[in-house]
């Protein structure tokens, strides 16, 4: 290790990243990149899917070995050459799936692998669980530390990483997509962590794909695209519209407008919907054309309305009918038989086959209507999935390509194109646009202003306000496994939308 | 293709060490000796492709061969008493089917079961003794040839041909990797898992059953305890072959790959005079090996996701 004297700049520096390249077999991820972060900043590394982000702190934490470039800690050159020198150097780091052990409580996870002990030998459980809440207190987070963390929320469990992250004392945090699955006091809270991190000189590396946050928190940013390092701005300086442009390197108009809408007949009716524990007498109706959005907090029965109707929970009472008719949906077979599609939440966990290609992920609900005698004819299966992949311009260098291999926004419209491959004209879309970014959220927008327009009935379940506010012709608001209120387009903003969601 | 470079290095080993490897003889022997596991590992494959698991093969190969003597002693006709065989292993794939969809059990909770069970009925039906005596017509099952190629090498190379089609290009081999790969996105995507989990548990016991028949002719007796750790040499197989123990991912091809290496291996190590204590030492070996060999080649091909 050599040390090098900085300039002013890297006196304050406590990480400079210099020329940093990566190659996998194929793919250049890292071009040339330079980072300089400094003690006690948030800087934000902002890009599209793809653009390096991820690539480049792993390189920091150890979990990849680059080709080329150098790194400084601390002014002093180093060689990460693993994840215990990462953490030895003093890098922490958040990853966006939570690494925590269900059985194990929140202290537990927090010191796993290197328990405090008595006489070397009996962990020493009351000083872990003391410490635990030591740091949880310090985040404003409000976890109990003995509890088995499968209790806890995703919101607490988010908490919980980041305070086995914070019980190493790094000097360096990164942090990727923290608030993705927070709500907006809960992401307050965090923010106010943050900043008593950066009052003692911590530095944080933000990754977040949200602007407004990046206005809020950053106080520098810098912004990746094809694994190319194209600017770094102080926040202050920085202007909404052209980090858009330089992400995505074309102009952008970030706002969102629905579609003009011709509302049809009614596609889908509820009644009374209820299911122990989780939804309450919910009626509401979808109509051809018509995009409703479902607006509510995380644990609102939002995604349980969406899971019932499409058969794959059962209800306890209530009735649905499906173009005028009364059904029983029993399972998912049902549902989609009878027109509804439902883009899950979770598209890695429920939406895709990811190691399947495209075409077998595309094909997956309409291989009955693809296949003679059980075979399936595979020319009509490729002219699917290609029309498809034209049409919703899904960013593959072919059919065959793993599904695993595409970045988050391709990947979402691989899961519309199999409901749309099943003609499905009632579409349930929960959280559409999770993990995507900017550029490709545009373009999930304008595909479910084209879906309303063809006559489809879009029912639409979104944290993001804007996006609820946007796009829907209607939002209905839940609270408590209820409909506590509906607003049409003129009546719905986002403060009343939230006033409403949070009982206010 | 990890696995076929493997079992030509194997192959290539034994031509340099042994003049006797390579004869037309001993290369239709080790294929032959490769059928029994072979045909069971078809429908092993199929199973561990949906991520579960199947221990029962070994004891439905012996409850399938015992009620095929049984049937045959009490003078039913051969083709019925090979039907009955047939049904009675395929009906132990339907109970597994049925405790791993409807009862919700593990697959190894409730084949280990199955196992047990079906290992019992065959000592009970049997009252714990080989039954004997074939015609000749039904023994030719196992000594006949065609053009030169034993008859269960034939039927083991249809098998695997008719396996291969319906993974890649029927339905239910479409399903079958794809409840393996991810059976919540499959179920959400309207395919009846539970029917199609079903339906590999069958294709387990029904293959299990053929190779009684196998077993039964080249013995010229069926023996309750027939086929006792078939199921590990079956999923040794299968693992060789390249499929993941965790569903989703693999081929019958290797499967056949892996079938051949075991039996290559067996049978030059006993060419070589090497004793059969080392050569469990050998094949464990080679398991872990071609396992570890795989999981590194995939993990160089895999590119990054962010």
């Amino acid at each position: 290790m050599t040390t090098t004297n900085g300039d002013t700049a890297a006196k304050t520096a406590i990480l400079r990243m210099e020329g940093i390249r990566k190659e996998f077999p194929g793919v250049v991820a890292l071009d040339g990149v330079d980072l300089d972060v400094r003690r006690g900043e948030v800087h934000v590394l902002l890009g599209e899917n793809g653009a390096g982000k991820s690539t480049l702190m792993k390189i920091l934490s150890g979990a990849y070995t680059k080709d080329a470039g150098r790194v400084w800690i601390d002014g002093m050159e180093t060689d990460i050459s693993g994840p215990r020198m990462a953490r030895e150097l003093g890098v922490g780091i958040i990853y966006q799936e939570l690494t925590l052990i269900p059985e194990l409580s929140a202290a537990e996870n927090v010191y796993l692998g290197r328990e405090p002990r008595r006489l070397r030998t009996v962990v020493d459980r009351s000083r872990m669980i003391a410490d635990t809440r030591r740091i949880l207190n310090d985040l404003g987070a409000d976890v109990p530390p003995a509890a088995p963390t499968r209790t806890l929320s995703l919101a607490q469990r988010q908490l919980v990483e980041i305070a086995k992250a914070l019980s190493l004392e790094p000097r360096i945090l990164v942090m990727d997509e923290p608030t993705s699955a927070l709500t907006t006091r809960e992401t307050q809270s965090l923010f106010a962590a943050i900043r008593r991190l950066t009052a003692r000189g911590v530095a944080i590396i933000y990754i977040s794909h949200r602007l407004d946050e990046i206005f809020e928190i950053g106080d520098r940013v810098t912004v990746l695209r094809d694994g190319r390092h194209v600017s770094t701005h102080t926040v202050r300086s920085a202007d909404r519209r052209e980090l858009v442009r330089l992400m995505a390197n074309r102009e952008l108009d970030e706002g969102i407008s629905g579609g003009t809408t011709v509302r049809g007949s009614e596609l889908l009716r509820v009644e009374n919907l209820t299911r122990q524990g989780a939804l309450e007498n919910v009626s509401f109706s979808v109509h051809a054309g018509e995009i409703v959005g479902i607006a509510g907090l995380l644990g609102a029965g939002r995604t349980e309305l969406a899971r019932v109707i499409f058969g794959a929970d059962n209800a306890d009472g209530g009735r649905i009918f499906v173009r005028g008719k009364l059904q029983n949906i029993k399972s998912p077979r049902d549902a989609v038989r009878l027109g509804i599609g439902f883009l899950t939440e979770d598209r890695k966990a429920q939406g895709l086959v990811l190691g399947r290609s495209v075409r077998d992920n595309i094909a997956l609900p309409v291989l009955r209507r693809l296949s003679r005698l059980g075979v399936v004819r595979r020319s009509e299966e490729v002219a699917l999935a290609e029309s498809y992949v034209r049409d919703l311009r899904i960013r593959t260098p072919s059919t065959s390509q793993l599904a695993l291999h595409l970045s988050g926004g391709n990947q979402q419209k691989v899961v519309l194109a199999k409901w749309l491959g099943c003609k499905a004209d009632i579409l349930f879309l929960d959280e559409p646009t999770r993990g995507i970014d900017v550029g490709a959220k545009q373009e999930i927008y304008a595909l479910i202003n084209k879906l309303a327009a063809s006559g489809v009935g879009i029912v639409m379940i979104s944290s993001e306000l804007p996006e609820v506010v946007g796009l829907s012709d209607r939002v209905l608001v839940m609270r408590g496994g209820k409909i506590v209120g509906e607003f049409n387009r003129a009546e719905a903003t986002q403060e009343r939308l939230l006033a409403c969601a949070v009982g206010a | 293709m990890g696995t076929l470079g493997g079992l030509v290095i194997l192959c290539t080993g034994l031509w340099i060490a042994t003049p006797h490897f390579v004869t037309a003889s001993n290369l239709v022997n080790v294929v032959q000796q490769s059928t029994i596991i072979g045909v069971i590992a078809v429908g092993m494959t199929f199973v561990i492709l949906t991520g579960g698991i199947d221990l029962s093969v070994g004891s439905i190969v012996a409850l399938a061969g015992i009620t095929f003597g049984t049937l045959v002693q009490a003078n039913v006709p051969l083709p019925l008493a090979a039907a009955g065989a047939l049904i009675a292993g395929t009906l132990c794939g339907a109970v597994n089917g049925a405790l791993v969809t409807i009862g919700r059990l593990p697959p190894f909770i409730a084949t280990l079961g199955m196992m047990s069970v079906a290992r019992g009925i065959a000592l009970m039906l049997s009252d714990g003794r080989p039954i004997s005596g074939f015609p000749a017509g039904f023994r030719s099952l196992a000594t006949g040839t065609v053009a030169g190629i034993p008859a269960p090498v034939i039927i083991m190379l249809a098998l695997y041909g008719a396996a291969h089609f319906v993974l890649t290009r029927v339905r239910l081999g479409r399903y079958t990797y794809a409840i393996g790969g991810n059976e919540e996105a499959t179920a959400l995507s309207g395919v009846n898992v539970r029917a199609y989990k079903t339906i590999v548990y069958c294709i387990s016991g029904f293959v299990s059953a053929l190779t009684s028949l196998l077993l039964v002719a080249r013995l010229n007796s069926a023996q309750p305890i027939a086929g006792i750790s078939y199921e590990l040499d079956a999923i040794a197989a299968v693992v060789i072959g390249g499929t993941s123990l965790l569903g989703g991912s693999g081929s019958v091809v290797g499967t056949l790959i892996g079938a051949l290496i075991m039996s290559v291996l067996r049978n030059g190590l006993n060419l070589l005079g090497v004793s059969s204590y080392v050569q469990q030492v050998a094949i464990g070996t080679v398991i872990v090996v071609a396992v570890l060999v795989d999981m590194a080649l995939r993990q160089r091909a895999s590119l990054p996701t962010g």
